[in-house]
């Protein structure tokens, strides 16, 4: 195992338990969370029932404070899970910097997608997420001027190019504001879901999606191939 | 002198010394054997191509002027003052010292008192070609004993007058008129005084006004003219040439042309030196040695003995690391050119007779021959018992380089630097002086160059002229702003990028217009904080934000203080402030971000089952 993060600690990377699911989770400032950091550890306990855990929580700003991302040691760990967890707040309308990081350099050319890509086809991609503001104000009619889902396509095909299946995220709005009775509740429900997977009542009534024409040349990585990335997803919508 | 003998003498001493010097290095002794053999070999005693070895004597001793004269060069005044507790100091323990042992041992012998002390005082003095040539040769000018022989070396300058006054009066009872001693000392007084200030109000301007005619070999005229006519002034009062050489040089230690001077004479001084050495060789009168070997011997073991001895004591006193006495020793313990004076102009004055003054010239001779042949023993056996290992002499750089980055200093800072850039495929000329050092790095395939980076000529070499950066990574602060104010005054196109040892270091550089500096330690200490703070359970990103901006802060408050760094209180002020202000700010922070959990009605210790604290004890506290 090589020491990637410019001060190595000694569980960074891959740990020989097996697993189904990894959750990948990323707060810029876990020190402020009030849900995520909850979230990230109701992940990590174990059991109640004793039955060994099979999920694995990666919180990517403890484990590369520094930016640089052990990228075969987080691939090695997603080749192995069946069920990928991104757990992050929603920061302007996207993800933390360095869960962005990670997608561009764990889900690379030749691995996640493009000619023998093909490392995460058949898995899942299940995004838990918290707003700052209330669900009311996602709505054409307030501030944030676009029901909540209208920011979730570039998630959505960032699976679908790379074969997962998109399931429907889990979304605490208003997390700032959310009393503690709701938060025990939508901890309830993500553990739960996480210990079950993947038994969910809904599972089977969601297709794997793939796409259908993904040139071999398609890089959604690199600027410079924006329009051929344009062009891509209107042949798959 | 006819043209044909002036071609004939040319051709036999640029002869003698490319066959000899080469030889003699290849055998492994050094140069200063090769010449003093060359000198044997073409004098009266050997193939007789020269017969009266006086007249070069005489004038390739201006070589040890040149050296001196180079030695002040690398002195700044402000350094020559704090030499002065060892050049007064020990420099007077090791002369009169020495003088004293041998008129007892002279006495005890049976020697009339006269010439025991003539004898005593002539060889108490050492070799400054000898000692600071061997010095310069080894790159030793900077270490502890390097140091404490130009001390000793610089005493003998100034003693030398006095001596050479107190001769005449040995020979006969009656004392000089003391009206010209009175007037030779003010003399002497008013020709220092007019060096000391030309030196401080002219020679720059002077320097300047030449410099701009663009003309580069009327400027190496100007540098030899210079010296030559220190020299000159100095010698109508009957002060030593070399002292006044010596004071020049001081006073242009600080000057922008310092560099271009030390080159200009460099070569000059090197060939002189050379035909000194010469001179000394042909001047060995063998009659003398073979008539009377024993008591030659005798006197031979005798002075070096009891020289060493004081020198040993001196030494351990001072004292001096373990490995350094030896050449130490060596470079003291031999007779030098001013003993060849002092039997001179005692014998002129009648107060040792002839024959007595070439036994101990000749015994002189023998001794400085006799130097570089105890150091090649001593490195081959004395110092690498002492130091516990073997050392190789290793070749100063000599191919031009032409890299596009050249490291100085190949120590644990340079070698990470070094190592990093040759991972990225870049090929950086290094540059190191301490041997041990370079034989280790060669020892793992590193091409390491022996050469000190103060040196404009081996900057050269090194491709500083093409080059686009330098990495400063040499540990001695002195030599480090040394070769970076040598760098942007030759070098204007490369890049320094420095280390620096501490704040004061960091100020230096900075006002040289160094701009890419990095303080040794500031890097891994704040990691190590970082550490600290994720041991107390701040997050891992948190830590190093913390640590990040504090960095930033620190140089900010760094380059606040830069302006009035020579200001002692200002500093201090602008330090506590910026701490303050840090801290300030900090607790700040942590106030808001505690209110900001409050108003959010959150506790965190209900997750019974997580070890460790997710918001810092110190944190909750504030």
């Amino acid at each position: 195992m090589p020491t990637n993060s410019l001060t190595p600690v000694p569980d960074n990377g891959r740990r020989e338990l097996p697993h189904d699911v990894v959750v990948i989770t990323a707060h810029p400032q876990m020190e402020h969370s009030r849900v995520n950091r909850r979230l990230m550890r109701a992940a990590r306990k174990p059991r109640p029932d004793g039955v060994p855990s099979s999920v694995i929580v990666r919180d990517l700003y403890s484990l590369y404070p520094d930016y640089l991302i052990d990228v075969p040691a987080e691939q090695a760990l997603l080749a192995d899970a069946k069920l990928i967890v991104w757990q992050h707040p929603i920061q302007w309308y996207s993800m933390p910097p360095l869960m962005k990081l990670w997608v561009d350099e764990v889900l690379s050319f030749g691995w996640a997608y493009g000619p023998g890509g093909t490392a995460l086809r058949g898995k899942d991609l299940w995004l838990v997420t918290t707003t700052g503001d209330s669900q009311a104000s996602y709505h054409p009619a307030s501030y944030n001027r676009y029901f909540f889902d209208a920011f979730l396509p570039p998630y959505e095909q960032t699976a679908t190019l790379c074969g997962l299946r998109f399931l429907p995220p889990l979304v605490l709005y208003g997390a700032h504001k959310a009393d503690d009775a709701t938060v025990l509740a939508h901890l309830k429900i993500y553990v739960d879901r996480l210990h079950r997977y993947p038994d969910w009542p809904e599972l089977s009534e969601l297709l794997y999606k793939l796409p259908d024409v993904v040139p071999e040349d398609a890089r959604p990585d690199d600027d410079e191939e924006e329009e051929q990335e344009e062009q891509q997803r209107k042949e798959a919508a | 002198m006819e043209h044909t003998s002036w071609l004939t003498g040319t051709l036999t001493y640029l002869a003698a010394a490319v066959l000899a010097v080469p030889l003699a290095k290849y055998l492994g002794l050094g140069s200063i054997i090769g010449y003093l053999a060359a000198g044997i070999l073409i004098g009266p005693w050997g193939l007789k191509f020269v017969t009266n070895p006086q007249d070069m004597l005489h004038f390739s001793e201006f070589g040890v002027v040149l050296m001196l004269f180079l030695v002040g060069l690398e002195l700044e005044p402000r350094r020559l003052w704090s030499l002065r507790k060892p050049i007064f100091g020990w420099g007077s323990v090791q002369l009169f010292g020495s003088a004293f042992l041998l008129v007892v041992a002279g006495v005890t012998a049976g020697l009339d008192w006269r010439i025991a002390l003539v004898a005593a005082l002539g060889l108490a003095m050492s070799s400054t070609a000898i000692g600071l040539g061997v010095l310069n040769e080894r790159s030793l000018m900077h270490t502890s004993s390097g140091q404490s022989v130009l001390s000793v070396a610089l005493l003998q300058d100034v003693a030398a007058i006095p001596i050479l006054a107190l001769l005449p009066l040995l020979a006969s009872a009656q004392a000089q008129a003391e009206g010209s001693g009175w007037l030779g000392a003010a003399k002497a007084l008013g020709v220092i005084a007019t060096i000391v200030l030309g030196g401080r109000l002219l020679l720059r301007p002077a320097l300047r006004w030449i410099a701009r005619s663009q003309t580069p070999e009327i400027f190496t005229a100007a540098s030899l003219l210079l010296v030559v006519a220190t020299a000159a002034l100095m010698q109508t009062v009957g002060l030593s040439m070399a002292l006044g050489a010596f004071l020049a040089g001081v006073l242009l230690a600080e000057s922008e042309y310092r560099r271009e001077l030390e080159t200009d004479i460099e070569p000059f001084k090197g060939l002189l030196l050379g035909l000194f050495f010469i001179a000394v060789g042909m001047s060995i009168d063998f009659a003398v040695v073979l008539t009377r070997p024993f008591v030659i011997a005798a006197v031979v073991v005798g002075f070096l003995l009891v020289k060493a001895l004081v020198l040993l004591a001196m030494a351990r006193l001072m004292p001096l690391p373990k490995v350094e006495r030896p050449v130490f020793i060596m470079l003291l313990a031999q007779g030098g050119e001013f003993g060849f004076v002092v039997f001179q102009t005692a014998a002129q004055a009648g107060v040792i007779d002839a024959p007595t003054s070439s036994l101990l010239v000749a015994a002189v001779a023998i001794s400085m021959l006799l130097t570089p042949l105890l150091l090649v023993i001593a490195d081959k056996w004395l110092i690498p018992l002492l130091a516990g290992q073997t050392k190789k002499q290793i070749q100063e750089i000599d191919e031009p380089q032409n890299e596009s980055v050249i490291i100085a200093g190949f120590g644990r800072y340079g070698q990470v630097v070094g190592r990093m850039l040759y991972a990225n495929g870049i090929h950086p000329t290094v540059l190191d002086t301490d041997a041990d050092q370079i034989e280790t790095m060669r020892r793992f395939d590193w091409r390491v160059f022996y050469g000190d980076a103060t040196r404009l000529d081996l900057m050269r070499t090194a491709g500083a002229a093409t080059a686009k950066v330098l990495v400063l990574a040499i540990d001695d602060v002195e030599q480090s702003v040394e070769v970076a104010k040598m760098v942007r005054e030759n070098f204007p196109q490369l890049t320094i990028v420095a280390r620096a040892r501490n704040v004061q270091h960091y100020f230096e550089l900075l006002e040289l217009g160094v701009t890419q500096i990095e303080r040794e330690t500031l890097d891994s200490a704040l990691m190590s904080a970082r550490s600290v703070l994720e041991q107390l359970g701040w997050e891992r990103h948190q830590a190093r934000t913390l640590a990040l901006r504090f960095r930033r802060h620190n140089i900010e408050q760094l380059l606040k203080m830069a302006p009035h760094r020579k200001d002692a209180d200002k500093v201090l002020a602008t330090a506590k402030l910026g701490r303050q202000q840090l801290e300030e700010q900090f607790a700040q922070e942590r106030a808001q971000a505690a209110k900001r959990q409050i108003r959010g009605g959150w506790t965190d210790d209900s997750d019974a089952l997580d070890t460790a604290p997710a918001t810092p004890a110190l944190e909750r506290e504030t």
